[in-house]
């Protein structure tokens, strides 16, 4: 793939490529670089390929509240400025809606404001532990709406960690079995901790759905993820390092899976479970590859 | 292109797939890189290195062409210096050095002694800020990860120390570097394993601040993905995408004369 440049090509190949974790700043965020950053993400994603990047806004980005514990006006201001993206940019961006669950009634009015403009996911920092019993009214929403939850996730909790209040995979993995007709995206298995205590932690809920996201590219993890989970359960994305991003791309490439389990990891599995009609520039899903895994491996 | 940080051999806290050199020598074809300096992982986390360097030295002899050992001095030892003419006599680049493993403070005076001694040698002091995420680390693990503080001291022991340093972000990188004169930033070298691409742009910001010719090509194999380095240098924004960092040859006399040794 790396040849691709020069021949104009996007470093990642032709075939459609869905970012299932990814963000934006905007002005209420404090940096004054925050345009910027918002162009290096489309430049970036132009240049590795990326058909549709699936984004959110964590409130002000501890600019006015915490990053993971934002207040609710804080919410309500990103995901406006969610919004404002996905609309301009509706060809390639898509939108998770935010929401903090310590604001239950707050939470749902977001849901419901932001999916009636386009919003196709709910992203959930780390505000509340991922198996505590304020995440079932959300949970029981996305599942009602067939909406996938992106959990923020530390690998393998093992102490509090300070300005969030942080989940892992046995933490997810409980919310998971309690609400089996929805589907859970487990954030970033490269984004901090012990990936490999996640594997085991949600083998048996196939309604999760790990991210291949963070900065952590330990040779070694992918294939561990694929032999524990199989294609069908993973999900490539970027979070804030595009470039690990396309190296775990590349990556992929020397495990020797088959071009199918490549598109899963791709695009394939991000059609399966955000709602239909999500990604227009994504050709239709083969008749084999329609369903959703609905046993554990 | 030379790969400036490798190593081969097992790591203490976890599981790292086949870290053996002939697969090694594998990636590096597959990655289209000419060479590489490799270090021994084990001895980082040994007390006395002298082992793991025989090991390492018996383990690249068939792959001279292509690896070049970089042993690991620790100079706080009895007859350390003759650890570090042996690894002159086998022709190595660079010694290795892992302050915080050791338990040597940032003003150590034994680490400024080795990375003149070294550097008179024509070798380079290589030094490793991390091998491990902070989050992800064992229980055990607790050395944390070196300083802005030592590498500044380790620049200003003296013209001939030449360092480089492998697995900095880019809040120590500019914490080092504008903490140093000028003369003292052209000692400092440093690989782009652990530098964010877009869409923060770290390393982009550092080629135009730093300059691009302070940073040489490392990947941290056995670790972490080979892909990622390129993959960062792929992405780089128009305008510093020409920019060319140092080759790993013109960090010191010692990579320079063996440069051509190495296929490429």
């Amino acid at each position: 793939m790396t040849a691709a440049r020069d021949a104009g090509e996007p470093l990642a190949g032709r075939e459609p490529l869905i970012d299932a974790h990814a963000h934006f700043l905007f002005g209420d965020t404090g940096r004054a670089d925050w345009a910027d950053v918002n162009d290096a993400r489309f430049r970036a994603g132009e240049r590795i390929g990326v058909t549709y990047h699936v984004a959110s806004i964590l409130g002000t980005f501890g600019f006015s509240s915490p990053t993971y514990f934002p207040s609710p006006d804080d919410v309500t201001r990103g995901n406006d400025a969610m919004l404002e993206i996905a609309e301009r940019e509706s060809n390639r961006v898509r939108m998770f809606v935010t929401v903090n669950p310590n604001y239950t009634g707050h939470a749902l009015l977001e849901i419901d404001r932001c999916v009636a403009r386009g919003a196709i996911g709910i992203k959930l920092a780390a505000s509340r532990r991922a198996d505590d019993p304020l995440l079932d009214p959300i949970a029981d929403v996305a599942a009602d709406r067939g909406l996938p939850v992106l959990h923020h996730i530390w690998q393998h909790r093992r102490r509090e960690w300070p300005s969030q209040e942080i989940s892992d995979g046995a933490d997810l993995a409980r919310l998971a079995v309690r609400h089996p007709r929805a589907r859970f995206i487990l954030a970033h298995i490269g984004g901090g901790g012990d990936y490999a205590h996640t594997f085991p932690a949600v083998v048996d809920c196939p309604n999760i759905y790990p991210d291949l996201s963070g900065s952590g590219a330990d040779r070694g993890m992918l294939d561990s993820a694929v032999a524990a989970l199989g294609a069908e359960r993973l999900l490539w994305a970027s979070d804030l390092t595009m470039c690990t991003g396309l190296a775990k791309l590349r990556a992929l490439h020397q495990l020797g899976l088959s071009a199918d389990d490549i598109a899963d990891i791709r695009w394939q599995n991000a059609v399966r479970i955000f709602p239909p009609r999500s990604f227009p520039r994504c050709p239709a899903l083969s008749a084999s590859r329609v369903s959703l895994p609905s046993s554990p491996r | 292109m030379i790969d400036s940080n490798a190593l081969i051999g097992p790591y203490p806290f976890r599981h790292v797939p086949h870290p053996d050199p002939e697969v090694l020598v594998r990636v590096l074809d597959r990655e289209r890189l000419d060479g590489a300096w490799v270090g021994h992982l084990p001895s980082a986390f040994y007390r006395d290195p002298t082992p793991g360097n025989a090991e390492l030295f018996t383990a690249l002899r068939p792959f001279s062409d292509r690896l070049r050992p970089v042993p690991a001095v620790r100079p706080d030892w009895p007859k350390w210096e003759a650890t570090l003419e042996q690894a002159a006599s086998e022709g190595a680049p660079a010694v290795r050095a892992y302050p915080p493993q050791w338990g040597l403070g940032p003003h150590d005076s034994s680490m400024r002694e080795l990375a003149l001694a070294a550097g008179e040698r024509g070798m380079a002091l290589l030094l490793t800020v991390r091998f491990e995420d902070l989050r992800q680390r064992h229980a055990m693990d607790t050395a944390g990860d070196l300083s802005a503080a030592a590498i500044r001291s380790l620049a200003r022991a003296g013209d001939a120390v030449r360092l480089v340093v492998t697995a900095a972000s880019r809040d120590l990188i500019e914490e080092t570097h504008w903490g140093l004169t000028d003369a003292e930033q052209r000692r400092v070298y440093w690989d782009i394993s652990w530098i964010w691409g877009p869409p923060e742009d770290h390393l982009a910001k550092l080629f135009r601040t730093v300059g691009a010719k302070r940073f040489v090509f490392g990947t941290q194999w056995p670790l972490r993905l080979t892909q990622t380095p390129r993959a960062n240098l792929d992405l780089l924004p128009d305008d510093v995408r020409s920019l060319e960092m140092a080759d790993a040859g013109a960090v010191c006399a010692a990579a320079a004369r063996r440069v051509g040794a190495v296929r490429g």
